[in-house]
């Protein structure tokens, strides 16, 4: 027999490994959901699976009886509005301000210590603020996305950027290049994948912000949803959704991964090499 | 085609003398090699020729002209890694110095332009050896390869000064040997004037015109920063003996022994 730590599952044993917890919980959930809803058939704790997939299909195929609309898809569909907008600003402000703080010593003097002060702030201290300079419609939700996550890019970006090996920057000068130069076709293309990495890093706090603000004030989104259905129990609606948040979240970070591959062919070898 | 011309020059770092009253007179075409101990200012030397350190007192002089102190297309440089940029394929590589005299604003060129450049690019990736590889990402080179990129860089922009900080130091002994020919072919071809630093004192003996060893004249082995290093032999490389070999590697390895005693 081989040591432990040098055995290495087959493709077909690593992904039934990978399966086995989510069917474990699975099974002990709906064995629990079982006896509880023997004892009380009201019980509204623990829903049966059947439960949760009449709502659902009443979420997303029938229409609301108040509005007409099909709940389930509104609600992502402005969730999934305000995330996008709000970590696309938050990504153009990091990438812009983080270049000129990397490569600019006097800029770096100049702001880097304000940014370290926002950073500090926790984001949603500041959310009532937000609710009463921008109000409480679509603008305060996403900005505090943009600020829950923007000097964590920043200044991550500010590193990558501080990180890229002085040697370049210092022949990028001896062929002629101007300091716009070198942000342009130095830094800029090298820095971009490496924001994209931050950005994946970052949608588990966007997604924090959004729902807190969801919660707070809204008329549509998952997080209203959830926060909604809470005052009568319905764990049959939020503990789907919140598999549906899950999904989304994942789906976004393998398709940012896919983008950062297939836009930058060239640091997959790089970083082969590294390896 | 510029003579450099070196005045007392002083380089220090606080209580820590680097290099102390340095002379040197370097004509157009020289190709000058520095060897010394590490720690013995020959990459601040060559930091003060780049322009990114400047001197502490004395003078540098480029054809009677005190040297631009920042980085800029009339000195080329060669690190020993990190010269090539890696988003980069080979050929655009070597385009860039083009590229950015072509269009200040973007770095960038297009249509008939852009052809032009590629095809000079091309030209001297061949004359370096790299003429199957210009579509390939520096990062699957071989180190030989890279360096060869890194010098190909360096010539499209047609400094008048090339400097070399110890380039061939982390390749294997057979490649480095058709390194030495490539850069004595370049350097006949194209009459540059080359500093090369190598921590190879064979190296220095074997290329170029001019030897340099730097190392300290004095030295305090209870304050070692207190002296700097300056020029301790100036060989024309002609005149280069396995007596002399032996005499320079003598008086490094004694000046070693002072040090860590």
């Amino acid at each position: 027999m081989k040591r432990l730590i040098n055995q290495h599952p087959r493709r077909i044993g690593k992904i039934l490994l990978g399966l086995i917890p989510f069917l474990l919980i699975l099974g002990v959930y709906s064995f629990a959901s079982n006896e509880r809803l023997e004892i009380n058939p009201n019980d509204k704790l623990m829903p049966a699976f059947s439960t949760m997939a009449d709502s659902m299909h009443r979420m997303m195929f029938e229409p609301s009886k108040r509005s007409g609309e099909y709940l389930f898809w509104t609600d992502t569909s402005s969730s999934l509005k305000r995330l996008g907008l709000g970590v696309a600003i938050s990504a153009f402000i990091s990438l812009v301000v983080g270049i000129f703080l990397g490569i600019i010593p006097k800029i770096r003097a100049g702001v880097a210590p304000l940014i370290t002060a926002v950073s500090l702030i926790p984001p949603l201290a500041i959310l009532p603020i937000l609710f009463i300079i921008f109000g409480l419609g679509e603008v305060s939700k996403v900005m505090l996305i943009v600020l829950g996550i923007t000097p964590f890019l920043i200044r991550d970006t500010q590193l990558r950027v501080m990180e890229l090996p002085e040697e370049q920057i210092i022949k990028a000068q001896t062929l002629g290049a101007n300091s716009w130069q070198v942000i342009t076709r130095v830094v800029l293309p090298q820095i971009l994948p490496k924001l994209i990495d931050a950005l994946r890093l970052s949608l588990g706090s966007a997604w924090l912000f959004l729902i807190a603000a969801e919660a707070i004030s809204s008329t549509s989104g998952l997080g209203y949803r959830i926060f909604l259905v809470r005052r009568y129990l319905s764990m049959d609606v939020i503990l789907p959704y919140v598999v549906w948040i899950a999904i989304l979240a994942f789906a976004a970070d393998y398709l940012l991964r896919r983008l950062s591959r297939s836009a930058f062919p060239w640091q997959i070898t790089a970083t082969r090499e590294a390896k | 085609m510029k003579t450099i011309e070196i005045k007392h020059l002083w380089k220090e770092y606080g209580d820590n003398i680097v290099l102390e009253d340095l002379n040197l007179s370097v004509k157009a075409g020289e190709f000058v090699t520095l060897v010394g101990t590490s720690g013995c200012g020959k990459t601040t030397f060559l930091k003060l020729l780049l322009g990114i350190e400047t001197v502490t007192r004395g003078k540098i002089l480029l054809d009677d002209e005190p040297l631009v102190d920042e980085p800029d297309a009339t000195r080329g440089i060669v690190f020993q890694r990190y010269s090539s940029f890696p988003h980069l394929n080979v050929v655009e590589n070597v385009m860039l110095g083009e590229e950015f005299e072509s269009s200040p604003l973007f770095g960038r060129s297009f249509g008939k332009k852009r052809q032009a450049i590629r095809e000079r690019a091309i030209k001297i990736l061949k004359r370096v050896g790299l003429g199957d590889a210009i579509d390939k990402y520096p990062s699957e080179l071989s180190g030989g390869m890279q360096q060869r990129l890194a010098i190909a860089q360096a010539l499209i922009k047609n400094p008048s000064i090339l400097l070399l900080d110890e380039p061939f130091g982390a390749l294997d002994p057979g490649i480095r040997a058709d390194m030495h020919e490539l850069i004595l072919d370049i350097w006949k071809e194209t009459k540059l004037t080359i500093f090369m630093i190598t921590h190879d004192l064979k190296e220095g003996f074997h290329l170029g015109t001019r030897l340099l060893v730097f190392d300290k004249r004095r030295h305090d082995p209870d304050q070692p920063n207190r002296y700097g290093a300056t020029i301790t032999y100036d060989i024309p490389v002609e005149k280069t003996d396995n007596e002399t070999l032996d005499e320079i590697t003598g008086s490094m390895s004694n000046k070693k022994q002072e040090a860590t005693l």
